[in-house]
């Protein structure tokens, strides 16, 4: 068997593999954080109980409707979007005009009454959600077996990513965003609804939040906890990226992941210390973020 | 009348309104325990000047800290430790939980003043995770379980801590000398210049003041105070768990902050009282106490900013004014 420092080279790749999944989950989550940062100014603690509200949702579809994983990955962005706007127009449109720190303990509060219902209703252990048949089983890469979902879940994150990119980068509505970002006053006197603008935007980051949620289904158990768990790591990689650019949060997301994955193989006990020593240090050496522009 | 006296005329009435609710608080807490649970009005007392602490920095420094409950929940197993391990006297295991909790603050406050606004609030949070992390881990906290059967033993070697009547005085004089210490802090000179970095940072930059020694030494000290909320938590339950450094730990002293009222001396604590009330009813009746505690959340949020003790304030004063 060949060996790398005296780790077996499956062994490395197969925690490589674990780390570039989580490293895909990273990269969607913040990167929905850094679109809401970046025009509503608000960090959403709520997205990591959307990203389990995803989750969950597709699996009562799959056992309440028997509507199974490929219409759920249209349905359940969907309808997270969905209620991300309503959260939006009811609520977090009113507190634009105060400090941001009002946006994160709303949502704080929110992430608690959505992660409280579910505790309440199905308890705190996981439910498995099954891959579909498609992607089921493995292909033998030659150096390594690579189960089809996983593979899957890396590609499709990435096309999640690179697309959310283009939209902001390349199109006309993500030009209007970004002059939003700049200066929604000017913005809006050029007769675009800015108002609307932010009830999308929020919609979007809602939708990629239940996109990544129901792609984790099968990966991870369903669970209430879920979210919590992720949302806190997330924030370290977003304080790592800084959240000026949207391509900084993508990149430190894949990043951190394969380094939570090597450190996993080498160290196992410091696993999953490393992220937040990696954002310890990212401050020592450079206090704006490995991508921030603002301090 | 002119804006400025018209001003004054409403501190002064401020002041008048705090010091009576003081006089009227503390007889209260002195005849507390022989109507109510003592080891109840322990907890809220405990709560209370977690709560007092967290507004030192909140509501005077307006620096939202997220990771609180690592100084809170680290003091209560340094000093738990120490009392069970080695065998230390309570007052010096409480005043090495407080010592403990001061030099991570000094570490995690270093780092989280590097980056300004809600990226603070994250940094604050994910340092305390990761410490969190490290309880759960290393072998001194015995993980799942905490740190259990933590002895109260003898007060300078006099007092029996074991006599609730006696433990409940000396929590309530560590509570008054942690809250004398926020208000000495507030309202000297340094306290000052913390409010002018609340009230605009760039100013006071400009003024010459080195923001960030001052943001620091604000959270070293709101840290220690914290931790010696936890660490005399630890000697009254007698243990010590993670549930105490969780980031919900975090939350909930910011609830209680924010229902009372940020940047109110007396909010915190009536923040803190109503809490741990309600999640006391709370236990009892079957409904998660996370759902209530969000919802309180959002509303004061939405509707309730200034907080109970903010709302009376404001009502009291446009009454005068």
């Amino acid at each position: 068997m060949t060996m790398i420092f005296g780790i077996p080279i499956q062994a490395l790749l197969g925690q490589l593999l674990v780390g570039l999944i989580n490293g895909s989950f990273y990269a969607m989550l913040s990167l929905g954080l850094a679109v809401i940062f970046g025009l509503l100014r608000i960090i959403n603690f709520a997205h990591g109980a959307l990203y389990m509200l995803g989750a969950f949702i597709g699996y009562l579809l799959l056992v309440h409707l028997g509507i199974g994983y490929w219409p759920a990955l249209v349905l359940v962005p969907l309808i997270v979007g969905l209620f991300g706007m309503a959260v939006e127009r009811l609520a977090l449109s009113h507190l634009y005009r105060l400090d941001p720190l009002y946006g994160l303990l709303f949502t704080f509060g929110l992430a608690l009454v959505i992660e409280g219902v579910f505790r309440y209703y199905y308890g705190v252990s996981g439910n498995p959600y099954a891959v579909p048949t498609l992607l089921a089983g493995g292909t033998n890469l030659g150096f390594m077996f690579l189960p089809n979902y996983r593979g899957w879940v890396v590609a499709a994150s990435l096309i999640v990513c690179i697309g959310t990119w283009l939209l902001i980068e390349k199109t006309r509505l993500g030009s209007y965003l970004r002059a939003a970002t700049e200066n929604p006053e000017l913005v809006q006197a050029f007769g675009v609804n800015v108002p609307l603008l932010l009830t999308l935007t929020y919609g979007l980051g809602a939708a990629l939040a239940g996109l990544a949620g129901i792609l984790a289904a099968p990966v991870y158990q369903v669970s209430p906890l879920m979210g919590s768990d992720l949302i806190i790591v997330v924030f370290a990689v977003v304080v790592v990226g800084g959240m000026g650019s949207i391509l900084g949060a993508i990149v430190t997301g894949y990043m951190l992941g394969l380094a939570e994955g090597l450190t996993k193989v080498f160290y196992p006990e410091a696993s999953n210390l490393v992220v937040f020593v990696i954002m310890a240090i990212v401050l020592l050496l450079r206090p704006a973020g490995l991508f921030g522009r603002d301090a | 009348m002119s804006e400025a006296t018209l001003h004054a005329e409403r501190a002064a009435a401020s002041v008048r309104l705090e010091r009576a609710l003081v006089v009227l608080g503390i007889v209260a807490l002195i005849a507390a325990p022989f109507v109510i649970y003592p080891i109840f009005v322990m907890k809220m007392l405990c709560f209370a000047l977690f709560a007092c602490a967290f507004n030192l920095l909140l509501g005077y420094t307006g620096l939202l800290s997220f990771g609180h409950a690592a100084f809170f929940g680290g003091a209560a197993y340094f000093c738990a430790y120490a009392v069970k391990a080695w065998g230390w006297p309570p007052e010096a295991a409480i005043l090495l939980g407080t010592a403990g909790a001061a030099l991570m603050g000094l570490v995690m406050g270093f780092l989280a003043i590097r980056r300004q606004g809600i990226y603070f609030s994250m940094i604050t949070l994910a340092l305390a995770q990761m410490f969190y992390f490290f309880c759960v881990q290393a072998p001194f906290t015995e993980g799942e379980d905490g740190i259990q059967g933590v002895p109260r033993g003898h007060l300078f070697g006099v007092v029996d801590l074991g006599v609730t009547m006696n433990m409940y005085f000396f929590v309530l004089a560590v509570f008054l000398i942690g809250v004398f210490a926020v208000w000495r802090i507030i309202n000297s000179p340094f306290g000052m210049i913390l409010r002018s970095i609340r009230e605009n940072e760039n100013r006071a930059i400009s003024l010459g003041y080195s923001v960030g020694r001052y943001k620091l030494a604000a959270f070293v000290m709101s840290a220690a105070l914290a931790g010696l909320a936890g660490a005399t938590k630890a000697i009254v339950f007698q243990f010590a768990t993670l549930t105490d450094v969780t980031w919900q730990m975090s939350g909930e002293v910011i609830l209680m902050t924010l229902l009372g009222g940020i940047g109110t001396m007396v909010g915190p604590v009536v923040g803190a009282g109503l809490v741990v009330g309600l999640e006391n009813t709370l236990a009892t009746s079957g409904f998660p106490v996370t759902i209530a505690t969000g919802l309180i959340f959002m509303i004061c949020v939405l509707i309730f900013r200034r907080g109970i003790v903010g709302e009376v304030y404001a009502r009291w004063l446009s009454g005068k004014g």
